[in-house]
């Protein structure tokens, strides 16, 4: 048996490896490396607990049947996940960590001996009160995630579901959960303790049920962001550095690419949570008016005679191509082009698609080289000097109304200046506005050419016509 | 007075909210979805709560109401892991620089 001064240095170095796993991504040679720290890391941890509790009877045994079995599970799910569901992937394993949160707090609270916390009806009120907030909020964590992932998923519409009152009941169900923590504090009751996880479950589905589709890589976000702040809970009432050092990690983590996400779409935090957007019905007021515009429509013959007389081509995806699988083909179309040698480029908006990353994901996915692929700040000014931009399941983010029309409900979000370019190839399957609800000024301009059609079968036309 | 090890796990908290914040910006934006998939799979090391609670059995029986919620979170928890360190490294082996010859 390990002593608990030993384990606790033991906590310690796996907390430190998993520091080490997330300081490894800072550049995609270091990534895998950096993984492979966060598994021993785990492995130490894991090791570490069963022998401090050596605890080796007939309870062992079903302690690694259940790791096989979820193991096995999480193995079959990770080799079989297409890379366009990585989004739906991420809040259900999200919901997972939550869950898996609630439980071993509810398993502290009852047997609250195993965990040196006390006894029933006389626990700790310190350890009480940890175990209290990393109950809710793993419990918010797991039905927020889960209404995520059904609206990633499509089983449940990605609108956003709107009523009355919905914000003060909110606000009444936040703090209730407040209350009934200082109340199960004070009281110690059971039956507090499940009417506290029913309410923060409840909390959880009102909180997402709101926010629309393509607000999803915020709440992806920041749902990520919770799952940590819930395992430093549990980790503050097992007195357990790793957990601890973990959920601050995470938590930091999330909190600061929802704020990426935030900055990219020029919106609060409050904003994007308080939801409704997009759902505003202006936008039928506007289309009206955008029939008598006319606009230029081509087939891929034209698109293919415009590239091969360029000499840069820009591609801007976005989540359309995530949709339409393209992303092979797209490669295959660049693969032709620079056969003809001409540059080409990848120009990815920060909340293109709908999870951080999304983008880049797909593209290495398809074997673009991460080389090629440049961020906003990056490749923004290279439009003014490329001949081709290429605009394939992108739309609000290429938006110019956002630097022009302070009365725009995207004013001020940073785009991609594609209208700069010499001309621009848009890929979309009609003229219906983007998800903003509003309608893109650029599919009315002088140097663009629409392609009407579902992406990928317009990139592989493109690539027939190129050769 | 001594001081409460309460306020020594606080430390550890806030300090590693700061190392969390200087990493994670330092994290590459094209690597943003691997981070995700690898911080879930890192908060799940809450495993190791899931263990303690599943074997809180005593010798007469395995299983208790407190041991089963021990076994279900640790089930779930292993999902993650797997599943988490499992997704990254199928993504980060995607990531590739540009042949030379091209």
């Amino acid at each position: 048996m390990l002593s608990p001064n030993l384990s606790a240095v033991f906590y310690l170095i796996s907390g430190v490896l998993f520091i080490l796993a997330l300081r490894g991504l800072s550049s995609p040679e270091s990534s895998r490396q950096g993984n492979f720290f966060g598994i021993m890391g785990m492995i130490i941890a894991v090791t570490v607990t069963f022998l401090s509790l050596g605890n080796f009877s007939s309870g062992f045994i079903f302690v690694l049947i259940f790791i096989l079995l979820g193991g096995s599970i999480g193995a079959f799910i990770a080799y079989k996940i297409p890379m366009t569901a990585m989004p739906e992937l991420v809040a259900g394993f999200h919901s997972l960590v939550g869950l898996a949160a609630v439980f071993v707090a509810i398993s502290a609270f009852l047997n609250p001996e195993a965990f040196n916390l006390g006894s029933p009806g006389n626990i700790k009120l310190g350890s009480l009160i940890e175990m209290s907030i990393g109950a809710a909020v793993g419990a918010i964590t797991f039905s927020g995630s889960v209404i995520a992932f059904l609206k990633l998923q499509g089983i449940m519409s990605g609108s956003p579901i709107l009523f009355k009152g919905q914000h003060p009941l909110n606000a009444i169900i936040l703090i209730s959960i407040i209350i009934l923590i200082y109340l199960l504090c004070s009281s110690q009751s059971t039956s507090l303790f499940w009417i506290l996880l029913a309410v923060s479950f409840l909390i959880g589905f009102l909180l997402i049920i709101p926010i629309g589709g393509a607000d999803m890589p915020v709440v992806i976000s920041m749902l990520n962001s919770y799952s940590g702040w819930a395992a430093a809970g549990i980790g503050f009432t097992l007195e357990n550095t790793a957990l601890i050092i973990t959920g601050a990690l995470v938590g930091s983590s999330g909190a600061i690419l929802s704020y990426i996400m935030c900055k990219g779409m020029n919106r609060s935090f409050f904003n994007v949570i308080l939801g409704g957007f997009g759902a505003t019905d202006d936008a039928s007021s506007k289309s009206s008016a955008k029939e008598q515009k006319p606009v230029k429509s081509g087939n891929s013959e034209d698109a293919a005679f415009l590239m091969k007389n360029a000499s840069s081509v820009i591609i801007v995806p976005g989540y359309g191509m995530a949709v339409a699988q393209a992303q092979h083909a797209l490669r295959e179309m660049v693969d032709t082009l620079k056969k003809n040698d001409i540059k080409v480029s990848y120009a990815i908006h920060p909340v293109a698609g709908r999870m951080p990353g999304h983008m880049n994901v797909l593209l290495a996915e398809a074997n673009v080289p991460y080389d090629e692929v440049f961020e906003l700040e990056e490749i923004n000014n290279d439009f003014a000097n490329a001949d081709v931009a290429f605009v394939i399941g992108a739309n609000d983010v290429t938006n110019p109304v956002a630097k022009t029309d302070p009365q725009s409900p995207i004013y001020g979000m940073p785009v991609l200046d594609v209208e700069k370019c010499k001309s621009v190839l848009f890929v979309k399957r009609s003229l219906s506005p983007g998800y903003a609800g509003i309608d893109n000024d650029l599919f009315y301009k002088e140097n663009t050419l629409m392609l009407f059609a579902d992406a990928k079968k317009m990139v592989e036309e493109i690539t027939k016509s190129l050769d | 007075m001594e001081i409460d090890p309460l306020i020594f796990r606080l430390s550890i908290f806030i300090l590693s909210i700061f190392v969390g914040y200087y990493v994670v910006w330092s994290v590459t934006p094209s690597l943003h979805t691997p981070l995700m998939s690898v911080t879930n799979a890192i908060s799940s090391v809450i495993i190791v709560g899931a263990i303690i609670a599943g074997l809180s059995g005593n010798n007469e029986s395995v299983f208790n109401t407190s041991s089963i919620f021990g076994f279900l979170a640790i089930a779930l928890a292993a999902i993650n892991i797997f599943g988490g360190f499992l997704v990254t490294q199928r993504m980060l082996a995607m990531y590739k620089k540009k042949k030379k010859d091209k």
